[in-house]
């Protein structure tokens, strides 16, 4: 075969690893949805505070510290010792927790039967809020992450497939930091999975995803439950703030993640989390062969965003619910 | 009686004494917030702390202190607008933008409004054209003189012929992502090299396709004209493909250390244009230190100093500084109005001498702005990232740009404006 098949197989194979960090973000939001009826604007500013506040940890720096220094004049920023990436990690899930409760005591809360676009509204203020709180609590500079996980190509995965498609072919190319992505995205989903069939606080979280008036006559406290989605939500938001933050810096720009699990959601369903996986494959695979097939050679290149957002339009079109969404019907 | 007296003396006091010069206002389009904030940052600590100095050491220019207005635009347009209206009353004498989209929505403004517009490195292109853009001022270098440095390079490399060379140029997908293009496009015609463009979407997170294509074609060179996150994120992509470094090129906007900290040790090597110096290694440092950092009236954290894009934001407070003292010579006045200043823009001249009275030798290219060149002659200098040392080293003198290609483009650009827009050519 030639070598521009293997090419496409190589795109198709990376499409499908992008497909995978899109679907970590996209796991946060289906999880706050399902479970509250929420479209968590926040989501990507919490990948942002949490892959801050990690490397922040790590790295021993102090929170705060241009506050401090300007309000007392003194000029500390580092404690002077680094933590290692797993106590980082810890630390860092347990500020995730503190923070779900305090959106659930200060927000949350406040807002019990309101209309869900009042949610929504009361999420972008969170989100604009935490990019200020993270900035004056970290620092706007960008910082480099380093949980030891390695990069770049494959050494293994390019000597093995390495003339596959004659001389030309230089073999595959596979990103190990997407592997490593791709094993972590597999251990998450099926912990989340085990953790919803299996064990009570996974049954009763089900139980207010399907009615919260039912779940509630049962004696369900429904803002226990809240603290408990927000809490998981910020733990899937570190892990896709880890990944994507050692891809690049750990900067502002990370927030705007956000943006590529729209299409993600809208394909698999705001409810599944089978669909947001399958979503981000669909989405990753595609936009890759389309840029590799018809972007690039005829339209100028730059079609990514574009191709999802017009197959999540395609998809919204003729099945809104998207691939593994609940059909809501309501009847008068 | 000796109320009177008393009055009498404050009054002869009060009119005996020369009056109060009114400040010099530089307004300061800065972005410490949003998505670029961390290169918003330093170049407006530089720019302001280069203001201090002058006010603190020299108490102004001529005598006049400097009063500096920060107004923050997040880098949004919009914003910028509103800064721009909300300042202009204050006596504002010079605007940098800092933007490409706020640039282009000032350009009308200013021109309508008198005051004239400094964009270093950045904005619209053809502005270089004086006779087109009376208030515009692009000096000392513009994009299209970056295109021209990096063909340059491959040509100083190649002992100057590039002929059956491929060239990649990774862009972000915007107006200023694609201003090389038209430039590259007439450089391969001249020099016979291949030219390949690949756009990125904004904001550059996401660059797999990009990367793979350039590991299937293997490319020659790579020149890059990104911005924030989309430069680290190409020069990881690189390292991931272990491109040669050394023939990867950005543009100066594309050549800052928080491009290259995140890759860590896999960006050596990385190299970009620049039209300042690097580091801190200079006189005028020593006296930022004394009447600045160590007063304790340091910009923001006061932790930028001898950064790519603090030494920025410094070389274009003093370039404006010195287009001020300029001003004032010309028009025989201590309080120069936005009109005065712009005649000060267009007659500054920049030499090796000022340069090292300034306590700034070789900072930046000796060059002399005119009426029909508001944009110098495109001197430009090449930067190579030392992870190991985490510096940038500067490995070119600063170089002319190929005029022949760029001028007509310049010319048929700020034409078509000014056919555009009604304007007729002229030296004011």
């Amino acid at each position: 075969m030639s070598a521009s098949f293997f090419f496409g197989v190589e795109v198709f194979m990376n499409g499908l690893m992008a497909g995978v960090m899109y679907s970590l973000v996209a796991l946060g939001f289906v999880l706050i949805f399902k479970a509250s009826g929420i479209f968590n604007y926040a989501q990507g500013v919490m990948a942002l505070f949490a892959a801050q506040t990690l490397v922040g940890l790590q790295t021993g720096l102090v929170p705060f510290s241009h506050l401090i220094n300007a309000v007392f004049g003194t000029e500390v920023h580092h404690f002077g010792w680094n933590i290692p990436t797993v106590f980082a990690i810890l630390l860092t899930i347990l500020i995730m927790i503190v923070f779900a409760i305090l959106v659930e005591k200060l927000v949350l809360k406040h807002l019990v039967n309101q209309e869900p676009i009042i949610l929504f509204m009361a999420t972008i203020g969170l989100a604009y809020f935490m990019e200020g709180f993270g900035d004056l609590m970290w620092g706007s500079e960008i910082k480099t992450l380093d949980i030891g996980i390695p990069q770049g190509g494959n050494i293994w995965v390019e000597e093995a497939t390495a003339g596959l498609g004659g001389e030309d072919f230089f073999g595959f190319y596979l990103d190990t930091l997407d592997i490593y992505a791709t094993v972590i995205a597999i251990a998450l989903v099926t912990a989340l999975v085990l953790f919803s069939q299996y064990t009570k606080t996974g049954r009763a979280l089900r139980a207010v995803a399907d009615d919260h008036q039912a779940a509630l006559s049962v004696g369900i406290s429904l803002r226990t439950i809240w603290v408990i989605v927000w809490s998981i939500a910020g733990f899937v938001a570190l892990v896709a703030g880890a990944m994507w933050g050692a891809k690049s810096g750990v900067q502002f720009s990370l927030s705007l993640i956000a943006l590529k699990a729209l299409p993600v959601l809208m394909l698999g369903g705001f409810t599944s989390i089978p669909g947001a996986i399958v979503g981000g494959l669909i989405i990753g695979v595609g936009e890759k062969m389309f840029e590799f097939l018809i972007g690039a050679p005829f339209l100028g290149g730059a079609t990514e965003n574009w191709f999802a957002y017009m197959l999540a339009l395609l998809f919204l079109v003729f099945r809104p619910q998207g691939l593994f969404g609940e059909k809501i019907i309501e009847r008068v | 009686m000796k109320l009177k007296t008393a009055t009498a003396v404050a009054l002869a006091a009060i009119l005996g004494a020369s009056p109060a010069l009114a400040d010099m206002v530089f307004p300061s389009l800065s972005y410490r917030t949003g998505p670029y904030a961390a290169n918003g940052i330093p170049f407006a600590d530089g720019y302001a702390d280069y203001f201090t100095l002058i006010n603190e050491r020299d108490g102004g220019i001529g005598g006049v202190p400097i009063r500096l207005i920060e107004c923050e635009t997040g880098y949004n347009t919009e914003k910028g607008v509103e800064c721009y209206e909300s300042t202009k009353g204050e006596g504002s004498l010079v605007y940098q933008p800092l933007s490409t989209g706020i640039t282009y929505q000032l350009i009308p403004k200013t021109a309508a409004d008198g005051i004239p517009l400094h964009t270093m490195g950045y904005g619209r292109t053809s502005a270089a054209n004086g006779k087109v853009f009376n208030n515009v001022f692009n000096y000392p270098a513009n994009y299209w003189n970056g295109a021209s440095a990096i063909v340059n390079h491959m040509l100083e490399e190649n002992d100057g012929d590039v002929k059956g060379k491929t060239l990649a140029l990774v862009y972000h997908n915007s107006a200023y992502g694609k201003e090389p293009i038209r430039t590259l496009e007439e450089l391969s015609e001249k020099h016979g090299f291949e030219l390949k463009l690949l756009a990125v979407d904004h904001p550059g997170q996401e660059q797999k396709s990009q990367w793979l294509t350039i590991r299937r074609e293997r490319p020659d060179y790579v020149a890059m004209y990104g911005w924030g996150v989309m430069n680290a994120t190409a020069i990881q992509e690189a390292a991931n493909i272990r491109y040669p470094m050394e023939n990867f090129i950005g543009i100066w906007w594309s050549g800052s250390e928080n491009d290259v900290r995140p890759v860590g040790a896999k960006a050596n090597g990385y190299k970009a244009l620049n039209f300042h110096g690097v580091g801190d290694d200079y006189p005028l440092y020593d006296d930022l230190k004394e009447h600045v950092y160590d007063a304790g009236k340091a910009a923001g954290a006061g932790d930028q100093a001898g950064t790519v894009l603090y030494n920025r934001g410094v070389y274009a407070a003093m370039l404006a500084v010195e287009a001020a003292k300029n001003a004032q010579a010309i028009h025989d006045t201590k309080e120069i109005t936005p009109q005065q200043m712009r005649d000060g823009m267009e007659a500054l001249e920049m030499t090796e001498e000022k340069m090292a009275e300034l306590g700034m030798p070789n900072f930046g290219p000796s060059f002399k702005v005119s009426c029909e060149n508001h944009g110098g002659p495109g001197l430009v200098s090449v930067n190579q990232w030392d992870a190991e040392a985490g510096k940038w080293n500067v490995i070119s003198d600063y170089s002319e740009s190929d005029m022949e290609v760029v001028q007509p483009l310049i010319d048929e650009d700020s034409a078509a404006y000014a056919a555009e827009n009604g304007i007729e050519e002229s030296c004011s």
